[in-house]
């Protein structure tokens, strides 16, 4: 009988609650809460003359009106900015409440708090905010001109600007047999979870504590910060992530204005306090991403080898930095993908505009470096006449090369170093799956059917598991349950399953007897968060670690009792026993009793630990100097640098000859995440990343007018799309060990959206024999490209 | 000055609710928060992403389209009440657990309803007539393959063990269902 | 996004219902589905002072088929009148509409008469009542009077309705014998409003030739624009009729905008493309018709 779960396409935990209705999201939690909401701008860029909040005063069931001039300590400060580099020379992040200035449609003047949310919303209309219009900056082009300035000390709009380089590349693109140079833009979009923020605090006046739920990727740095704005002891103050519906990336970002706001109003009116963010507030401000625009300079030889290349970058950055340049900077590493680039230089400039803040979302900076390099594979192929996949195995780095050192900086500060992957493999199983060499053939008949299909792939190397670590907690209670408690936190992955098969696995008990908790301050507080495809590999590894220490102590005790080595010992289904001598075990329950020595005995069980059953040694005290009581121990896991996943998808497409709508035949994917602890899990990420690759490459566009407004904020005209938008995937999967970490895993979170735009832009160019450089693509854009005949190739 | 309120009577998965609620209480907020039944959930409020989707008369509509007084006197079936008979999960709910059919879990109560009633009109579905029927529902999260073989998953165990029917009973006929 | 509040009135006849509308006047909207209107009411884009809501007139919740047309009251959900074997029998074209209507679950409280009343440039009803040349019939406190279509649909989301009146119901005509029908539409996904939508009403003499061909067609102009065929495929025969010509005809006869989904070039190409391919379809439907008595 085996408890070997890693490994196991095991049912999730967390499912029947959820299923059956029974989640706790944020806003089924604080009944009896008074409600938030905000005032926003609706202006793109203007001075605040005025607020008046007379007539909201007289609105039945107000309760509170905040403007900036009511914010005290450090509340009245920017919100902090997380992540300084030496090259964001210009940073700047936003007050809770504007100063005097707004600087996107939405960003929030004046917190109204009431009985409901609808009275409150009837106060903030009642809010009469005059301003003074300024010209807004919409758009990369007007930032770069800078004829008006987001920022008035930062006149050039620059926030920031970067070189990495490796080589010189300009001479070597100068010395190749061949050069080619493309502009490609990517349009921005966004993470769009189906909940919305949410923030929900209880101030406790007799205690002085505070708690604080939110719907973030983040609880412990969120507690961190707070405890640093609103002056409270970070001991006095604990935040919970509960139930979360989705994050993908835009939950990362903290403390969000309202996460300082509502604890403080919680505080100063003894009452508790909850706002949950409605769909249009979430899309004028929370975060987008994705917009960049790319000039891509590029030497090859004969073969289609990379000799040099040369990427200058431009990326939309919004109207403030508070999570630093971590997007443009995945970018410009990430980009190389599986390839060898010869000498490699990346610029970018990261530019301020009077819109929505730009902050990671799924994939984070990696589509759009992959979008670069693969159009550039395929425009080499198309130059030489080659196929598209040799030109890219020509320049693969190959296994026996790893690990890879690129000589860049990753976005965790440490080298480019990629740990292990057979790209090579990858790619022909991906050619196997989809039937590359046959489609041509495939093609030829269409066309002659008066039908046009088209074929795109696309490689990608995803760094994940970035640190600086996470820990967990693994303890075996008295009654043999196990409980599991990691920092970092949930939005769907699936962590109290996965979590506790690892456990579950180390220790050798059923998993039904784990519990996972995660993202909760009160029962884990070290952690970074979940992001960057970092969970499985750090908060797995972590639980493994803590597990190990575990079952070392459990076996060590279980010797004791039973008088034998430990060596001699194993625990299956929550049994410690001798290897082959069938009636010398001892349950897992008991070992935690006598791991806790008793001088009183709380039940039955707890006697056997009592100071006059236990007996010992008169000279030896009952817990050892190096040793603590109880059956528990914390394991962290602090990586020396991420771990490279790879993948490759591809996609045939077919488009109408009138009406110019793309038809996805096949989506196929291959990606190697190295070990797999839930292989379902794996493939349920994959999906939903996919599902938004598509919806990144023909559907999703965040559009701003030239004032700064924004367009499509509502689901009606911001396209996510449904099930009958998106294709089956189908997937296989190679497992390459990182190693880097003890269970040899990779991240997987991002996986399935990182080469979306690149593998549909490559696959529609295919069918219909036109450039494409700009994603995503509609119908009507592929009609006008169709009527411009643009040709493939160089600009 | 305060809102009128209107007294407003409401069957939900079999139970008789009486609330008194202001005329604009959207019906999705009423079972949140004037009944407690957290199960259904608000995505975007303007009747697009399908979270808030409950049985009204056993037809699928979305909860944060209707006003609570308007839909007086029906018979509403949330999520809760895709249970079993016995409080357990019903054949839906285990559909998708079985299936992997969620990750998040916040559209899943709006395609609970929609599912139980779609294989309730339509037992033996086949592979596209189960995506077209749940192509009114977002999910963010897992790309739709999984919720399509939940969808086929249900209309086995449904087929295998009954429907058990949903507390809040049978649709009416399809004429003249003015409330 | 919550409503702004509202004074609530929720008639049992339709002449307590036009007592109330005439009260309210310029201050009243009918909630009859709410798929349109309560979303408008969430994102505080409308605050109608007062609402009055005829979801209790049962009177008004019919679809009915007679020898002339078919006949929806004001209380028909669509997916009432889109599942009516009657209604099928008599009038295709409304199916073949609904089918394109938003997704099932909005089509289980929207209705058609709603949707006519909203009178969206996008809205398929209105086209389908403009093709068919069908009338809206409409009641207020001081009588009742009837709207041909097409001076039904004044302008994007303006319909003729005057405050204080209630539609009470929409009536389709059968088409003559020999007719057939068939809509077309491009939306970005499946369910959205349409990019451009063509519906196309053929009718065939006895010889099998084109007698009549009209399209109407929505998302190319503020209100839905019907097009006469006659001039590109009249005289035909149904399966030789240069439908490419026809839509040729509608392509220059829209007037659409550029917005963030499409471009009117393509909007306009859109509605050559499409009538074309509903043409064909509702021809080769009216020959079956034709064919099976």
């Amino acid at each position: 009988m085996t408890t070997r779960l890693f490994g196991e396409p095991i049912a999730r935990r967390e499912d029947p609650r959820l299923v059956a209705g029974d989640g706790r999201f944020l806003d089924d939690l604080g009944a009896g809460a008074l409600a938030a909401a905000f005032v926003r701008s609706p202006h793109a860029h203007a001075r605040i003359v005025d607020v008046d909040v007379a007539g909201a005063l007289d609105v039945d069931g107000l309760v509170a009106v905040y403007t900036y001039e009511d914010l005290d300590g450090r509340v009245a400060e920017p919100l902090p900015l997380l992540i300084p580099h030496p090259s964001l020379h210009a940073p700047r992040t936003a007050h809770p409440l504007a100063n005097g200035i707004v600087r996107h449609v939405g960003e929030p003047v004046a917190m109204v708090v009431a009985g409901d949310r609808y009275v409150a919303e009837d106060a903030c209309d009642r809010v009469l905010v005059s301003y003074e219009p300024l010209p807004p900056v919409v758009g990369i082009d007007e930032a770069l001109r800078a004829e008006h300035a987001v920022h008035d000390d930062v006149p050039d709009n620059v926030a920031a600007h970067m070189v990495q380089e490796v080589g010189d590349a300009r001479a070597a693109i100068a010395a190749a047999p061949h050069r080619l140079e493309l502009n490609l833009q990517i349009e921005r979009s966004a993470s769009m979870p189906l909940e919305g923020k949410g923030v929900y605090a209880r101030w406790d006046a007799a205690d002085r504590s505070l708690r604080v739920y939110s719907s973030t990727q983040t609880s412990t740095s969120v507690r961190m910060a707070l405890a640093a704005k609103l002056g409270v002891p970070v001991d006095r103050v604990e935040v919970v992530a509960p139930d979360v519906g989705g994050g993908f990336g835009v939950k990362i970002v903290h403390p969000w204005p309202e996460e300082v706001l509502v604890p403080w109003a919680a505080i100063r009116l003894g009452r508790e306090v909850k706002w949950v963010e409605d769909r249009r507030e979430h899309f004028v401000s929370a975060a987008h991403e994705r917009g960049q625009r790319h000039k891509v300079r590029v030497g090859f030889d004969d073969d289609g080898r990379l000799l040099g290349l040369e990427v200058e970058f431009l990326h939309d950055n919004g109207a403030y930095t508070p999570y630093g340049i971590i997007v443009p900077i995945i970018t410009s590493t990430q980009l190389l993908g599986p390839y060898k680039p010869g000498a490699y230089r990346v610029e970018f400039r990261s530019l301020y505009t009077n819109t929505v803040i730009v902050t990671p979302y799924r994939g984070a900076g990696r589509p759009q470096g992959v979008f670069a390099m693969e159009r550039t594979m395929d425009a080499i192929a198309e130059r030489l006449g080659r196929d598209r996949a040799e030109v890219r195995e020509v320049n693969f780095i190959r296994p026996d090369e790893m690990p890879y050192d690129h000589g860049l900086i990753f976005q965790d500060g440490r080298p480019l170093i990629y740990d292990s992957g057979d790209y090579p493999a990858s790619l022909a199983k991906l050619k196997k799956l989809v039937g590359w060499e046959e489609f041509a053939a495939e093609r030829e008949q269409a066309r002659a059917e008066g039908r046009r299909v088209g074929i795109g792939l696309a490689c990608y190397v995803e760094g994940t598991g970035v640190g600086p670590y996470e820990g967990a907690h693994v303890r075996v209670e008295t009654n043999g349950k196990v409980v599991v408690a990691t920092g970092l936190t949930t939005q769907g992955q699936g962590h109290e399953t996965v979590f506790a098969q690892v456990a579950a696995s180390e220790l050798g008990v059923p998993v039904d007897d784990v519990s996972v908790v995660t993202g909760d301050t009160r029962r884990f507080k070290y952690a970074v968060g979940t992001f960057a495809s970092r969970a499985a590999v750090m908060s797995g590894n972590a639980v493994a670690l803590a597990a190990r220490k575990v079952r070392a102590k459990a076996l060590r005790i279980a010797g004791e009792a039973l008088e034998v080595d430990p060596a001699d010992l194993e625990v299956v289904d929550g049994v410690v026993r001798v290897r082959g001598v069938p009636d010398a075990e001892i349950p897992l329950a008991t070992v935690a009793v006598l791991a806790n020595p008793l001088r009183y005995a709380f039940d039955e069980q707890a006697k056997q630990a009592t100071q006059f059953a236990v007996g010992g040694g008169a000279e030896v005290p009952p817990v050892a100097d190096d040793d603590e009581p109880g059956l528990e121990a914390a394991g962290w896991y602090s990586p020396v640098r991420s771990t490279f996943a790879n993948g490759v998808h591809a996609a045939v497409v077919e488009t109408d000859p009138d009406t110019a709508e793309v038809r996805i035949l096949r989506y196929c994917v291959v990606h190697d995440c190295g070990r797999l602890i839930n292989p379902r899990i794996v493939e349920g990420q994959i999906h939903g990343g996919v599902a938004q690759g598509v919806g990144g490459a023909l559907y999703e566009r965040i559009v701003y007018d030239q004032h700064g407004q924004l367009l499509n904020a509502s689901f009606m005209d911001f396209l996510m799309p449904y099930a009958s938008e998106v294709p089956t995937v189908e997937t296989d999967h190679l497992e390459t060990p990182s190693p880097l970490n003890p269970l040899g895993i990779k991240g997987a979170g991002e996986a399935g959206v990182i080469p979306g735009a690149a593998v549909f832009a490559a696959a529609i160019s295919d069918a219909e024999g036109l450039w494409i450089d700009r994603m995503p693509i509609s119908p009507s854009e592929l009609w006008e490209l169709r009527r411009q005949k643009t040709p493939k190739g160089d600009a | 000055m305060a809102e009128d309120l209107h007294e407003t009577r409401l069957v939900v998965n079999g139970v008789q609710h009486t609330v008194q609620v202001p005329a604009r209480r959207l019906l999705a907020d009423c079972l949140r928060h004037d009944l407690g039944l957290t199960g259904t959930h608000v995505g975007c409020e303007h009747g697009v992403c399908g979270a808030c989707t409950v049985l009204v008369d056993g037809l699928p509509m979305r909860s944060c389209l209707l006003f609570a007084v308007s839909v007086d006197g029906a018979e509403i079936t949330t999520t809760e009440g895709c249970r079993s008979a016995d409080g357990g999960l019903g054949p839906v709910q285990r559909a998708f657990m079985e299936c992997h059919g969620l990750q998040c879990g916040f559209c899943t109560p709006g395609f609970v309803t929609t599912v139980t009633a779609f294989i309730r009109d339509h037992p033996d579905p086949t592979e596209a007539e189960a995506r077209e029927a749940i192509g009114g529902n977002l999910c963010r999260c897992t790309g739709y393959q999984n919720i399509v073989a939940s969808v086929l998953r249900a209309a086995e165990l449904v087929g295998e063990e009954g429907s058990g029917e949903p507390q809040g009973g049978a649709p009416v006929g399809r004429e003249g269902s003015g409330a | 996004m919550k409503p702004p509040p509202f004074r609530y009135h929720r008639p049992s006849t339709v002449t307590e219902a036009l007592a109330v509308l005439a009260e309210a006047g310029h201050d009243g909207k009918v909630l009859a589905g709410g798929q349109s209107l309560v979303p408008l009411l969430n994102m505080r884009l409308a605050a109608p002072g007062q609402l009055v809501d005829v979801n209790r007139l049962a009177e008004l919740a019919y679809v009915r088929t007679d020898a002339e047309a078919v006949r929806v009251g004001a209380l028909a959900r669509h997916a009432e009148v889109e599942h009516d074997a009657d209604t099928w029998e008599a009038v295709p074209l409304l199916r073949q509409a609904l089918a394109d209507l938003a997704h099932p679950t909005i089509r289980n409280r929207g209705t058609v008469v709603g949707s006519l009343v909203h009178a969206d440039p996008s809205g398929e009803m209105p086209a389908v009542l403009a093709l068919l040349g069908g009338v809206m019939e409409l009641a207020s406190d001081q009588g009742r009077r009837t709207v041909p279509a097409a001076e039904f649909f004044v302008g994007p989301l303006e319909s003729a309705l005057r405050p204080g009146e209630l539609a009470t119901a929409a009536v389709f005509p059968r088409p003559p014998a020999r007719s057939g029908s068939a809509w077309r539409e491009v939306a970005r996904r499946r369910g959205d409003y349409a990019l451009c939508g063509v519906g196309v009403l053929v009718t065939l003499d006895e010889d099998g030739r084109v007698r009549a061909a009209r399209a109407a067609c929505i998302s190319v102009g503020p209100t839905p624009v019907l097009v006469d065929l006659a001039g590109a495929v009249g005289g035909r025969p149904h399966d030789a009729a240069d439908w490419a010509a026809a839509g040729a005809v509608v392509a220059a006869a829209v007037d659409p905008e550029d917005d963030i989904h499409a471009t009117a070039a393509y909007r306009r190409h859109l509605a050559g493309v499409l009538t074309a391919r509903a043409g064909r379809a509702a021809a080769e439907q009216a020959r079956q018709e034709g064919a099976d008595g």
